[in-house]
């Protein structure tokens, strides 16, 4: 038996080093710039978030005080850095509960028989038809406002719709190829959910994760806009927001800083998560 | 002076060189094919004669001239005046090359609408004639129902018929009818014909020599972008001068090459340089003046340093050598009576498999031939245990195999295995060679580390298939590669049983070849049973001891496989027969 | 499509709205029992020390001495009824409640749609499979628009517009003026993320089979756009806008108290901060009846574009 050498494509393309976009490094260097700042805000500004100096309230973006202060005369440059741990905190825990909740409810959907799956779905179904800012509000109605509920309510509110991409997936891959493929080889059944319909049928959640985290984040800092969220002092950009929109007319730094911080972060990780999909796509298209 | 008239033809998408120097003629009422595997650069010719090579493409040529226009300068208005108008184009797959939100009839009615041939009120009579022209029967229903609602035979005829809509000179059709079921193949090859009868040039794409066979007036036949071999169609087929037609012509497995190799056998294995011919690889004759210097075509229009000799064709190659089978033994698998209902998407249920009984000897291999939706891939997914049937029952080596809980079936799993149609689908994405085949052989041999992967390994070896694609993902593979790592996992646990469910039909001919060859090689190695199913006559033919015919979810006809094949007992199996292209030879 | 099938088509539609709307008003039941707090004390307000017998019967007359289940069935009943109850707080009944703010949350999710569609269809037919740094440009403005919290852009436009500029008013929903920054706030993160999907579409649909035959009949580019792929690229388009459209009530939360807009999303705000529980309720099956009818309207659509569909 001869070996066949021929009609292989390459194995692996060498990568050109150009094709490094402009665009990926801006979204490189804002991402690190937002982890240096939740981890250690410290770095960038020796002013305190929640010192207050009246003399100085409302004072427009300057040398002293790169963003301005507000009503308070506390450094709005210094509550934005402050403020990014809270905000990225709740979006990324909100996103992490979201997608183990909606994960456990869709697999226990697909693959735990007829009823579970009627139950379950019929749930699902009913929240789904809930706007995600509406089911949010109604549970922090219900836990009271703070961060942790905040991060819960935006978690329950999201959960819905990964469980239904969860289980639609994992009813794909139950019917696959490979799946039936191991059915032959007599794989037992763990074996066969855990090694392949579980990874499988995640791989496509984690994906959208990245931009759901997006989503959460413009959730999350949406409730505390709405006053639900962290309360005052401390900083959150969403409840600072809540706060700049009372000064439009005299102080519009109070409330555009905040925004621009949510909009560039959910926008970076916006960037990669398309990326990410892309790539995905790509990859199980063959 | 001819219709079409192209020299030094060559498109490049980049830096990747599609087509090299294509020269062709072709005359009103004449058909020339253009046969080659896939990557040959077949379709993007076809492609660039429509102007249509894609964005990004650059299309060069000395001379590139259809009914005196110079296509060559062509501007995008002036190619809008000629395609569809003058020259028209048919692909392959009319269920995705229609557009399948319109009705047949706007599909059709299109290029007299784009091209102003027609008022409104025209539009309509002409729309029926034409579809009843290519053979559609009932054509005021078929105008207004969508592509869907048709077979695959009668949307590829409404395909041809938009295409000929606006009586174009030149039809150039892409491989149209690969998909299509061997009567309906013929039908189509028919309506070809009759349009070429009526004075249409025709450039018919294939990769299969034997379509064309009864069609073209000439063939050309294309390797690595560039035509290696061109002349009349009885030459071409009888005589063969350049090593690859060879090779294409012994890879069609009909009835004269049964019990014998299909692919060439011993390869050179030359690494081929952009100088020389790119054939090299592959050839059996090449030495190193192949490697490096391009050869000079000579009066036949061969491009090979070493021409076979005109008359004694067969010769220069290797002799093909007849492979040894052992003779069946008892029994394996008996299925009795077995009956499959399922439901159409309007609710009405059938009979996807009524009635099958069938029994499997130890060692034998036996062919399951019919079209699409004779219900051959669920008796296939039943013998497999995937599919519950709803009456009858399955023995395996004389255990109960249907009817009995998985649990009981489990124990019995490795010895039964399969070979799909798409591996592909049938590989986790996630997981690269090593752990599709380590996963079977970890079943029954070494569970991980080194002893498992030197089991890999020598398994892959089994297939001709060299341990560097290890760490290689599937998707990273060749159609026949693919297929190759299938069947090493299918061997993994030793089984007694491989199932194989159309397992070439997906492949070139060339790669078709080669994978039969390795099956019947690994079925006198290991004696193996195979089930091995297909819509392929030919395959069929060549692969098995016994044959099942099946129609409509039943067994028409059974038997010795030379004798179905030759003296076949119903009228539907001789139809079958009759219209493998080029049976009349065999 | 035959007629018995179509019947079998509509009950099974009207069995899975029921289905929702049934599921969600359970829902909101049981989560609105899980608040903590005493309902009577949100009706008579913060700091309100009424005698034992007041709450007794205020407590009687809303039946909140029954058990969960008589007073699940009762709420049932009366949701039959088209009875919405009474609001705690405002002491008025909910539909007349809702029926009142409808209008002007209706005018700016119609308005930001028809905005937002508008944009997103001329967008993407403009840039999709066209030149590459073209369409790199329209894909950053489609995520800069979609990563932008509608609450933060109300208040650039609102600083920009209102304050500095003076062009249109700072508050309220009393003339077209006062709609037009809320519905561009809204719309430009719905055009984002539809332009997208939509652009996604197209270029799908033009690299399809279909596509080369079209161009082999002797079609124009814009043709081949316009009669073939923009169909095929209105399935992704008609499910998204849908899902959207039923969002827009939760974006009108925030688009109105920016804007100080009256409407369905203030009300919904002030329900919620006021454990307002039937007025909650109410707005809860509202969302679901809009949820339902959009899913209706684009089941329907599908059946329009889709001729696959028809026979399923």
């Amino acid at each position: 038996m001869t070996t066949l050498t021929v009609a292989a494509p390459p194995r692996r393309r060498p990568r050109l080093r150009t094709a490094v976009r402009p665009a990926h490094v801006a979204t490189a260097a804002v991402l690190t710039l937002i982890v240096l700042a939740a981890a250690f805000p410290g770095l960038f500004t020796s002013a305190s978030p929640v010192d207050t100096d009246p003399v100085h309230a409302l004072t427009a973006p300057g040398a002293a005080h790169w963003f301005g202060t507000d009503q308070l005369g506390r450094d709005i440059f210094a509550r934005v850095l402050y403020g990014t741990r809270t905000s990225v905190w709740l979006g990324l825990g909100s996103t992490v509960l979201a997608v183990a909740a909606g994960s456990v409810l869709g697999l226990a959907a697909a693959l735990g028989g007829r009823w579970t799956d009627q139950a379950l779905m019929r749930l699902v179904d009913a929240l789904l038809a809930l706007p995600p800012i509406l089911l949010g509000l109604l549970a922090v109605t219900i836990l009271g406002p703070g961060t942790l509920n905040v991060m819960i309510a935006i978690a329950v509110a999201f959960s819905p719709g990964y469980a239904r991409l969860v289980r639609a997936e994992a009813l794909v891959v139950r019917t696959s190829g490979y799946v039936e493929s191991a059915t032959v080889l007599g794989l037992r059944r763990p074996l066969l959910v855990v090694r392949h319909i579980v990874p499988n049928a995640l791989g496509p959640l984690l994906v959208l994760a990245t931009v759901g985290f997006g989503s959460s984040l413009i959730a999350a800092s949406g409730l505390s806009f709405l006053g639900l969220g962290p309360q005052p002092p401390s900083p959150e950009w969403g409840t600072m927001l809540s706060e700049g929109r009372n000064f439009l007319a005299t102080a519009w730094w109070i409330g555009v800083f905040p925004g621009a911080a949510i909009t560039f972060t959910a926008l970076s990780v916006n960037v990669v998560g398309r990326r990410a999909q892309a790539r995905f796509t790509r990859r199980t298209d063959g | 002076m001819s219709l079409l008239d192209i020299d030094g033809l060559d498109v490049s998408f980049g830096t990747v060189h599609a087509v090299r120097d294509v020269s062709l003629r072709l005359d009103r009422g004449e058909c020339l094919a253009l046969v080659g595997e896939s990557g040959s650069g077949k379709s993007v010719t076809a492609r660039a004669l429509a102007g249509l090579a894609g964005r990004g493409a650059s299309v060069t040529a000395r001379r590139l001239t259809f009914d005196g226009t110079d296509l060559r300068t062509l501007k995008d208005r002036a190619w809008r005046d000629i395609r569809g108008r003058r020259i028209g184009l048919v692909l392959q797959d009319a269920l995705v090359s229609l557009d399948p939100l319109r009705r047949v009839g706007a599909e059709i009615a299109e290029p007299l609408r784009t091209h102003r041939l027609l008022s409104r009120a025209e539009l309509r009579p002409r729309v029926l004639e034409l579809l009843s022209d290519v053979g559609v029967p009932e054509p005021a229903r078929r105008a207004d129902q969508y592509p869907h609602q048709l077979s695959g035979g009668l949307r590829q005829r409404a395909l041809i018929a938009s295409a000929v809509a606006a009586s174009p000179g030149l039809l150039i059709a892409d491989e149209p009818t690969t998909a299509l079921d061997v009567t309906v193949q013929a039908q189509v090859l028919s309506l070809l014909a009759k349009l070429r009868g009526e004075g249409t040039a025709l450039l018919l794409i294939s990769h299969d020599l034997s379509v064309v066979a009864d069609l073209a007036d000439r063939v050309a036949v294309m390797y690595g972008g560039r035509i290696v071999e061109h002349g009349p169609t009885d030459r071409v087929l009888r005589s063969p001068r350049h090593p690859y037609t060879r090779t294409l012509l012994d890879a069609v497995p009909t009835a004269h090459a049964k019990g014998t190799r299909l692919s060439p056998s011993a390869p050179s294995g030359l690494p081929a340089e952009p100088a020389g011919c790119a054939y090299t690889p592959r050839c059996a004759l090449a030495d190193d003046g192949c490697r490096t210097a391009l050869p000079v075509r000579d009066d036949h229009a061969t491009l090979c340093h070493h021409p076979l000799p005109a008359t004694t064709a067969a010769k220069a190659l290797p002799t093909p050598t007849v492979i040894e089978t052992t003779p069946p033994g008892r029994p394996l698998v008996v299925a009795e009576d077995l009956t499959k209902r399922y439901r159409a998407p309007d609710g009405t249920p059938y009979d996807a498999v009524r009635d099958v009984s069938l029994t499997l000897h130890r060692g034998e291999t036996l062919g399951v031939v019919g079209e699409s939706g004779s219900g051959k891939t669920t008796v296939a997914r039943v013998l497999l245990g995937l599919t519950e049937p709803d009456t009858g029952t399955v023995r395996f080596d004389g255990v109960p195999w249907t009817g009995v809980p998985e649990r009981a079936r489990r124990p019995l799993r490795h010895r039964v295995q399969a070979v799909q149609q798409d591996p592909l689908g049938s590989f986790d994405p996630r997981f690269d060679v090593e752990r599709v085949i380590g996963e079977a052989v970890a079943l029954a041999g070494p569970r991980r580390g080194r002893a498992r992967r030197a089991r890999v390994a020598e398994l892959l070896d089994q297939v001709g298939l060299s341990a560097s694609v290890l760490d290689r993902r599937p998707r990273e593979l060749s159609g026949g590669q693919r297929q190759r790592v299938a069947i090493a996992r299918a061997l993994a646990p030793a089984p007694d049983l491989i199932v194989c469910d159309e397992p070439v039909s997906a492949l070139d001919v060339s790669v078709q070849a080669q994978i039969l060859d390795l099956l019947a090689d690994l079925r006198r190695d290991t004696g193996v049973t195979f089930l091995f199913i297909s819509h392929d006559l030919g395959v069929v033919h060549h692969v098995s001891d016994r044959v099942l015919v099946m129609r409509n979810g039943r067994v028409i006809e059974s038997g010795d496989v030379a004798a179905v094949f030759t003296n076949p007992n119903e009228e539907y199996t001789r139809q079958l027969l009759a219209a493998v292209p080029g049976g009349a030879q065999a | 499509m035959s007629l018995p099938a179509l019947l079998r088509a509509i009950v099974k539609r009207l069995v899975a709205a029921l289905a929702v709307l049934s599921g969600a008003a359970t829902l909101a039941f049981l989560t609105l029992q899980l608040i903590p707090g005493d309902p009577v004390a949100v009706m008579l307000g913060p700091g309100n020390a009424a005698s034992p017998e007041i709450r007794a019967e205020i407590t009687h007359e809303y039946g909140l001495d029954r058990s969960p289940a008589e007073q699940y069935l009762h709420y049932l009943g009366n949701l039959l009824g088209g009875n919405l109850g009474e609001s705690y707080q405002l002491q008025r009944p909910v539909t007349d409640l809702i029926g009142d703010q409808l209008w002007p949350t209706v005018q700016l999710a119609l308005f930001a749609l028809l905005l937002a569609v508008t944009g997103a269809v001329a967008l993407a037919a403009a840039t999709a499979g066209r030149h590459p740094a073209l369409r790199a440009a329209a894909s950053l403005a489609e995520l800069l628009a979609a990563s932008t919290p509608a609450y933060w852009t109300g208040i650039l436009l609102l600083t920009a517009f209102s304050f500095q500029l003076r062009i249109f008013p700072v508050a309220g929903a009393q003339d077209f003026a006062s709609l037009v920054l809320p519905a561009v706030t809204l719309a430009l993160s719905l055009a984002g993320v539809l332009a997208q999907v939509l652009r996604e579409g197209l270029e799908a649909a033009l690299a399809q089979p279909f596509v080369v035959t079209a161009r082999a009949r002797g079609l124009s580019d814009t043709a081949v756009r316009l009669r073939h792929a923009l169909r095929h690229a209105a399935i992704p388009l008609v499910t998204l806008t849908g899902w959207l459209t039923g969002s827009l009530l939760g974006g009108a939360v925030l688009v109105e108290t920016v804007f100080g807009r009256p409407g369905i999303g203030a009300l919904t705000l002030q329900a919620a901060t006021n454990k307002d529980i039937p007025l909650v309720i109410g707005l809860v099956l509202l969302s679901a009846l809009v949820f339902v009818v959009l899913s209706t309207v684009i089941d329907l659509l599908y059946l329009v574009i889709d001729p696959r569909l028809r026979t399923r």
